[in-house]
């Protein structure tokens, strides 16, 4: 580029400039090469368990350290439906508080309050589990559960979700604090994809009589709709391998059962439980197989929810 | 005019207002019920022990020194081993990263390490580090917590870069400066807040982690200032005491909890900070 032009008249001087794109370039090389190492040595550690029982552990509900007899159906389900019960519970309210900070919020107001969602986002895991542990679980035992068994257990059909022993724990605990761990997430990318609304389509509408609530559900939404399903998707990514929280109230027992007060297992919480005292290679290496399970769905999920929202951009200011 | 018609619409109108009022009032409930409960209960649990104490056997008194010990090593190496891989792999995306398959490669991988699994992040290392070295220790800790920091980095750095108005690497190039040079002294310095602010977040997301951590660093109830012995961590000192039955370890766990949420909420805050010098400084 231009250090040409001072060649001539100075001594010449090493042209760095390469090398430093080089460096720059290997390291952003090593970070797509991590994705590939984090594959491989999983795909490595999980061949004995791969080998030994082949597609049957997807489908296999026993899971027995003993005997050395493992499936990973009761994980992948427990780990499926927590999730699906985070968003059940995590998109209304989000989308509600992305409508609230981008339509109807004071402007004073909208940083502050975002802020305040947004550190949701920033409380460990942990604290959410040991919080829904030791003071949500036994408050929601003692005052919900039970009022929950009585009206929505008694409607046939979906009844038979809200039975089980009101022990505070159990799968539906787990889903429900996965809910509010994803609220920010999914939150903050929809009050962001509403934000590249051009006003003007939302001025129209309004100048055409329309109420608010019709303007976000006629205008905004159809505008923003692959960036609010990229939202969700990372909210799902997102509930899918949370660990932690998960790990405390889930109630780590191998059982699937209809009824979602009863405790189950997830992927993340089988792997936190038992791999540091597993002993065996097989026993390890079905461990590794249910981590290689779960990089593998999120990794899934999060590249659609990319996959999404980048299309979203693609499309700004285009016709939607 | 149909009055019944235009009625209903007000009705969905504000009944859709209010809900969307209610969810912010819920999604704070939590935020607030959350932080109550740390500080009615860690405050009890907090003392001078607390900071000068060992972890301690059940029914005896201690502290959490050797946990709050090693989570600090570990975070302060994770961070120096994470930061340098970040901000080089921030500035091929934000300088060099318009044209070829590997910009726009990285950029999608690395959005999707920054959401990934991390406890996956743990086995990873503990099947690439722990298995060949043949022990838990607290490097294995740091360099699970160092994939960590680098996609948050590598975010935030080019976020922050292309934040640069070019008429400045303009400027710099006229005057007959390698693009090293306009890079390293003039963009990345202009930038310099915006960057803090990414390792700010990345600490803050790492000082939490229990995840990654439990079959990396394991645990160690005694002082260990050795990184290449399993290390006490907070995180995991919480865990163990939250899941056992003795009342005076819950209280320890209660006081670890306090600590740790507090001080990642801060440096939320304080990055968000640095992050609006920056935005607001062009």
């Amino acid at each position: 580029m231009s250090t040409q032009l001072s060649s001539s008249t100075q001594k010449p001087r090493t042209n760095l400039d390469p090398l430093f794109r080089l460096i720059t370039r290997c390291f952003a090389f090593l970070v797509l090469a991590l994705l590939a190492a984090i594959l491989l040595s999983l795909i490595q550690g999980a061949t004995p368990a791969i080998k030994h029982f082949g597609l049957g552990f997807l489908t296999n509900a026993s899971w027995d350290p003993v005997a050395q007899e493992f499936g990973a159906l009761v994980p992948i389900f427990g780990t499926l439906i927590t999730a699906t019960i985070a968003l059940i519970i995590g998109v209304p309210v989000s989308f509600g508080i992305a409508m609230f900070l981008t339509e109807l919020c004071p402007l004073q107001l909208r940083r502050p309050l975002g802020v305040a969602i947004e550190l949701l986002a920033g409380i460990p895991s942990i604290i959410y589990g040991m919080w829904g542990l030791f003071v949500f679980a036994p408050w929601f035992a003692d005052h919900v559960q039970p009022w929950m068994m009585e009206t929505l257990g008694a409607i046939p059909g979906i009844g038979l979700l809200f039975q089980g022993l009101p022990m505070g724990i159990g799968v539906f605990t787990a889903g429900l604090i996965l809910g509010i761990m994803v609220i920010p997430f999914i939150a903050s990318v929809m009050r962001d994809v509403f934000e590249v609304v051009p006003p003007m389509l939302k001025e129209s509408a309004y100048g055409l009589g329309a109420t608010t609530w019709e303007v976000v559900r006629h205008v905004v939404l159809p505008y923003t709709k692959t960036g609010v399903v990229g939202g969700i998707m990372l909210g799902l990514g997102r509930a899918l391998g949370e660990t932690m929280a998960v790990t405390f109230v889930i109630g780590n027992a191998y059982q699937i059962s209809a009824g979602l007060f009863n405790p189950s297992n997830s992927i993340a919480s089988s792997l936190a439980n038992e791999f540091a005292e597993a002993e065996g290679e097989l026993y390890l290496s079905a461990l590794i197989e249910l981590g290689l399970i779960l990089f593998f769905i999120t990794f899934v999920v999060l590249a659609c929810s990319k996959l999404l929202l980048l299309r979203l951009k693609a499309g700004e200011g285009k016709e939607s | 005019m149909d009055n019944a018609l235009y009625r209903r619409r007000r009705l969905v109108n504000s009944f859709n207002k209010t809900m969307s009022f209610l969810t912010v009032a819920f999604g704070l409930f939590w935020l607030v019920w959350i932080l109550y409960t740390l500080l009615k209960l860690g405050l009890g649990g907090l003392s001078l022990d607390v900071f000068t104490q060992i972890t301690p056997p059940p029914g005896s008194q201690g502290g959490l020194a050797n946990a709050i010990y090693g989570s600090l090593l570990m975070t302060l190496f994770g961070t120096l081993i994470g930061t340098p891989v970040g901000i080089l792999a921030g500035v091929y995306l934000a300088e060099f990263g318009n044209r070829g398959w590997l910009a726009p490669t990285t950029r999608f991988i690395n959005d999707i390490l920054l959401s990934a699994p991390s406890i996956v992040i743990g086995l990873f290392i503990y099947e690439v580090y722990v298995v060949s070295v043949g022990h838990f220790s607290g490097w294995a800790g740091s360099l699970a917590l160092s994939l960590l920091v680098i996609p948050v980095v590598v975010r935030t750095t080019e976020n922050m870069l292309r934040l640069v108005p070019n008429s400045l690497r303009e400027a710099a190039s006229a005057l007959g400066a390698p693009q090293w040079k306009v890079i390293m002294s003039v963009t990345l310095r202009a930038s310099k807040a915006g960057v803090i602010t990414g390792i700010l977040l990345a600490v803050a997301r790492i000082s939490g982690e229990t995840a990654p951590l439990l079959f990396t660093a394991l645990n160690n109830q005694f002082w260990n200032s050795n990184m290449n012995a399993p290390m006490a961590n907070l995180p995991i000192v919480i865990f163990q005491f939250a899941m056992s039955p003795y009342e005076d370890w819950h209280t320890l766990a209660w006081a670890g909890s306090l600590l740790i949420t507090f001080s990642v909420l801060t440096l939320n805050i304080l990055a968000r900070w640095f992050g609006s010098q920056q935005t607001s400084s062009h």
